[in-house]
């Protein structure tokens, strides 16, 4: 029995009838088109679906759409501003050479910024603490890490 | 960046491919929907070895939203994945290839043998369908354990009852054996080297579609090489016309080695596609992923290390059992033997070397190329030999290396190979003052102060890389050829896009490539476009692996660009009225030598598509060059790492304090790209010696590791920031980049370092990997 959910997704108001059963990650990237946020395992161990719901990261694998009726939705497609302008921690993402093959991107920065935003900078071991949900395959993280000290002072 | 581009090679110029990545504008094949999307799910088996008594899908059929169900019985007549390396056991036969069915088909060998293909109008009807399938199994026992597989009493296929692929032996064996007969000292180890299961973060996925209206196909896959994907599809198994076939790798996340294979899911998608006349798309769960990607490494090994007292090396000996798996997957053959065995010299002139592998088939998923690709499995062997002998013999791990490295180049190994140059006495001086090892001893005191265990481990590894001359890899088994392609198309305005037979997936070539392009014509970095991995656009190419991008495709679009430039000269003579040996091509510009007259790239562009005033008598029209490029030797990148471990003695835990690697990659492109291939090589390399392990059941077959709660994948917290030196080293004398490839030594490189400093905090000969607490421990109690 679908259910009709109203949700805010990168500022625009969406409402649809919603499967009960319908992950918020399906929903955004079969639904909405918005592929940027991906799926990488299916035991919410890698953080490659990580979105920020009403301000907080998520993992978009592990939350059911129809749970978030008047929430407010920000994928990595509507991080940057309106613009274009790269928010300052995918600036510092490219600066820093933070990604390889980008499949675990969007997740990363959604988690980075949320952990900036939340705890602040912090030391190298309070980012990689900080980061422990997401994995990268590629980097070694070491790039990512320098990558969030860069960008959380671009947020100041 | 409008201003003309010459020495941009040697610049970390920020990712061109970026900004995409980051704004969720990527394109992997799961994001691709076409019209009339259909959907698969793939029943796999839960035994690891079972006969198929009976399968019925009649259920499954008739379920909601379901298109059809295939089974083994509609690919019995089509060829079974080739595989494309042809070893010779010693006695002269021909390794065992079993056929290796898109569906399994009598018996399933392995717990996630695929042996169903549904195909529904949604994922979720498609995967509920295959529920409804029954399957009646007769229950066989498996063969899983690599070194108890050779004359298990259960045989994996009826064409090796032994279950042994081949015995391959590589070396002298009659002077190997005499030199240790009478050698002064032998140092023995006898380990495994632990089943990795790669995990690039994107899973397999591949989207087939069939167009009736001309009798094409389109496959969008995630993989390494479309190009090398539709021959063996083509020509191997589907027998379905190449040049009909268009294979599309977009973005993809990762490969590690993983996405090289031609795998049968894609296989049966594209046969399926034109029985429905629908679009079929699959995406492997992460629980498929762990089952059926193939996996990495999985040796088992008895190594020697014949000895003077002086630590001089006179022998070494290697004998591996090396786990196929249940099928031999692409290369699978190659890996444990040709990118092994050669490897044995390392850095050394060890005089006499023999290696003897025997392949084995179990009831695992088949084992092939992961990142370094059996040159890990050798750096392991040669460098846990290497530093276990220095402290049995009472020598400085890093004086021992240096009384043996090779100083004289070209060095002909006693494995097969000719190193072209290198310097190892340099790039270990470098890492040891990188690392601070004079400061070790008062660091090892601040850790025993606090209770701690303090290691230092050497490795000083080399690989064989660029793979390869195609005549010296088909003289020994390979049944491709191993060049690469590229083509440099100049459009009127002096645009340039630049096809590549390479793909990237993380390596970053839409920058590197464009600023090599760019260097060379003298034009902005924004005038070059790099495309690859679409067969539609691409004249051929033999893909991504082995670090053989730059150096191999790399080199294939410098010639083609050499040609462009050789032509334009002809162009701007005749613009310039002068003769074609008097024109000199600098900075973008063409010019009369010793003259001020010149003309621009872009205008000599111009007129090639504009010939008005242009020599058509004796030049055609237009700006278009290809080239293909098969290397004559291998490239040899080397390098010297150092770790240093804290060990915590009533836990077992490691903690990677420090780690410092001083690579020599020859000339160098982008050093910004290159540290990124290192650093998350490196990680890899520590994944491998600390963290994971693809475990089987030994009584079951069932794979144990098969979540990420299971298989300890490196998180950011596991790992310390490493330092990495990649100054200039010595340029490869073969390929006019002089560029030896950087994307597999992190991972070549580093497991021996993190175990030989392991051993050295806590006193023992050897710790197994992964060196968890529990296995680090024991060790500990062992030695009491």
């Amino acid at each position: 029995m679908s259910q009709k959910t109203t949700l805010k997704v990168n500022g625009k108001t969406v409402t649809r009838e919603i499967a009960p059963d319908r992950l918020l990650v399906q929903f955004l990237r079969e639904d909405l088109a918005l592929t940027g946020t991906h799926v990488g395992c299916d035991t919410s161990q890698c953080g490659a679906c990580t979105v920020h719901v009403n301000g907080r990261a998520v993992k978009s694998c592990n939350v059911l759409a129809v749970q978030l009726n008047g929430a407010e939705i920000t994928t990595i497609e509507g991080l940057a501003a309106a613009n274009g302008e790269l928010h300052p921690m995918q600036a510092a993402f490219k600066e820093c050479h933070g990604l390889q093959c980008g499949f675990c991107t969007p997740g990363m920065v959604m988690s980075a910024v949320d952990l900036v935003q939340h705890h602040g900078c912090g030391s190298e071991a309070q980012i990689r603490e900080g980061l422990e949900g997401n994995f990268c395959r590629c980097t070694g993280y070491q790039n990512i890490v320098r990558a969030v000290q860069l960008g959380a002072q671009g947020m100041k | 960046m409008n201003a003309p581009q010459q020495g941009l090679i040697g610049q970390s110029v920020r990712r061109r491919e970026d900004a995409r990545f980051l704004t969720g504008r990527g394109q992997y094949t799961d994001d691709i929907v076409l019209p009339r999307q259909t959907f698969a799910y793939f029943l796999r088996s839960p035994y690891a070895h079972a006969r198929i008594k009976s399968i019925n899908t009649a259920a499954a059929k008739a379920a909601s939203g379901v298109l059809d169900v295939y089974t083994g019985e509609h690919f019995r007549s089509i060829g079974g994945l080739p595989c494309g390396w042809l070893i010779n056991s010693l006695d002269g036969s021909p390794m065992k290839e079993p056929k290796h069915p898109i569906l399994a088909d009598g018996k399933v060998r392995y717990v996630g043998d695929q042996l169903a293909l549904v195909v529904a109008e949604s994922y979720a009807e498609a995967k509920a369908a295959a529920q409804l399938i029954e399957v009646d199994y007769e229950d066989l026992s498996p063969v899983v354990d690599a070194a108890a597989a050779k004359g298990a009493p259960a045989s994996v296929h009826d064409e090796a009852p032994d279950n042994v692929c081949y015995t391959w032996g590589c070396g002298d064996k009659a002077a190997t054996d005499a030199v240790f007969a009478s050698a002064p000292h032998i140092t023995k180890l006898e380990f495994r080297n632990n089943r990795l299961i790669p995990n690039a973060i994107e899973p397999r996925a591949a989207n087939a579609s069939y167009n009736p209206g001309d009798e094409s196909w389109t496959l969008y896959v995630a993989n390494q090489n479309p190009h090398v994907e539709r021959l063996l599809m083509c020509a191997f198994v589907l027998g379905i016309p190449e040049h009909k076939v268009r294979v599309v790798a977009p973005d993809v996340g990762g490969g590690f080695g993983s996405k090289i294979f031609l795998y049968a899911e894609e296989t049966a998608l594209t046969w399926a596609s034109k029985q429905l006349g629908r679009p079929i798309k699959w995406t492997a769960e992460r629980s498929e992923s762990f089952l059926s990607d193939a996996h990495g490494r999985d040796h088992a090994t008895v190594a020697e290390l014949a000895t003077d007292r002086d630590g001089h090396f006179l022998a070494m000996r290697v004998h591996t059992t090396a786990n196929l798996g249940a099928y031999l997957s692409t290369f699978a053959s190659s890996v444990p033997t040709i990118l092994y065995a050669t490897l044995l010299a390392g850095q050394y002139t060890t005089p006499k070397i023999y290696a003897e592998v025997t392949g084995v088939f179990t009831n695992t998923a088949p084992v092939d190329a992961y990142r370094g690709a059996g040159r890990p499995e050798a750096t392991y062997v040669v460098e846990r030999l290497v530093e276990t002998a220095a402290h049995e013999l009472g020598l400085d791990p890093a004086e021992i290396r240096r009384r043996n490295f090779i100083h004289s180049f070209p060095y002909a190994t006693p494995v097969g190979l000719t190193y072209d140059t290198g310097d190892y006495d340099a790039t270990l001086n470098g890492v040891i003052e990188l690392a601070d090892v004079a400061g070790y001893p008062a660091r090892k005191a601040v850790s025993e102060a606090k209770g701690l265990k303090r290691g230092i481990g050497y490795s000083t590894y080399i690989e064989a890389c660029g793979l390869a001359p195609s005549n010296i890899a088909g003289a020994l088994g390979a049944r491709a050829g191993l060049f690469e392609a590229g083509e440099v198309r100049v459009h009127p305005t002096g645009k340039v896009t630049i096809f590549t037979g390479s793909h990237s997936h993380g390596q970053g070539h839409e920058t590197t490539f464009a600023q090599v392009v760019a260097d060379k014509l003298g034009i902005p970095i924004d005038d070059v476009d790099i495309q690859h991995g679409d067969t539609g656009k691409v004249l051929f190419g033999m893909g991504t692996y082995g670090s053989r991008s730059l150096s191999v495709g790399g080199t294939a679009i410098v010639k083609a660009v050499d040609k462009v430039i050789a032509k334009g000269k002809k162009i701007a003579a005749h613009l310039l009225e002068a003769a074609d040996t008097d024109i000199e091509f600098e900075n973008g510009v063409f010019k009369v030598a010793g003259t001020d007259k010149s003309v621009p790239f872009a205008s000599v562009s111009l007129t090639a598509y504009v010939p008005h005033n242009y020599p058509l008598d004796k030049l055609e029209p237009g700006l278009n060059e290809n080239a293909f490029y098969d290397p004559t030797n291998f490239t040899y990148p080397a390098g010297s790492y150092v770790c240093e471990v804290e060990v915590d003695p009533a836990t077992g835990q490691v903690r990677v304090d420090r780690f410092s690697a001083v690579d020599d990659f020859g000339n160098i492109v982008n050093p910004m790209i290159v540290e990124g291939q290192v650093q998350g090589g490196i990680a890899q390399g520590i994944g491998q010696a600390l963290l994971e392990h693809g475990i089987y059941d030994v009584e079951s077959g069932q794979l144990l590791t098969g979540s990420y709660m299971d298989y300890a994948m490196p998180r950011a917290d596991d790992l310390p920031s490493f330092q990495i030196r990649t100054a200039k080293g010595t340029p490869c004398t073969h390929n006019p980049l002089g560029v030896k490839g950087c994307g597999e030594a992190g991972a070549i490189g580093s497991p021996p370092a993190v175990i030989n400093a392991i051993c050295n905090a806590i006193g023992v000969k050897d710790v197994p990997m992964p060196a968890t607490p529990h296995a680090v421990w024991q060790a500990i109690q062992a030695s009491r």
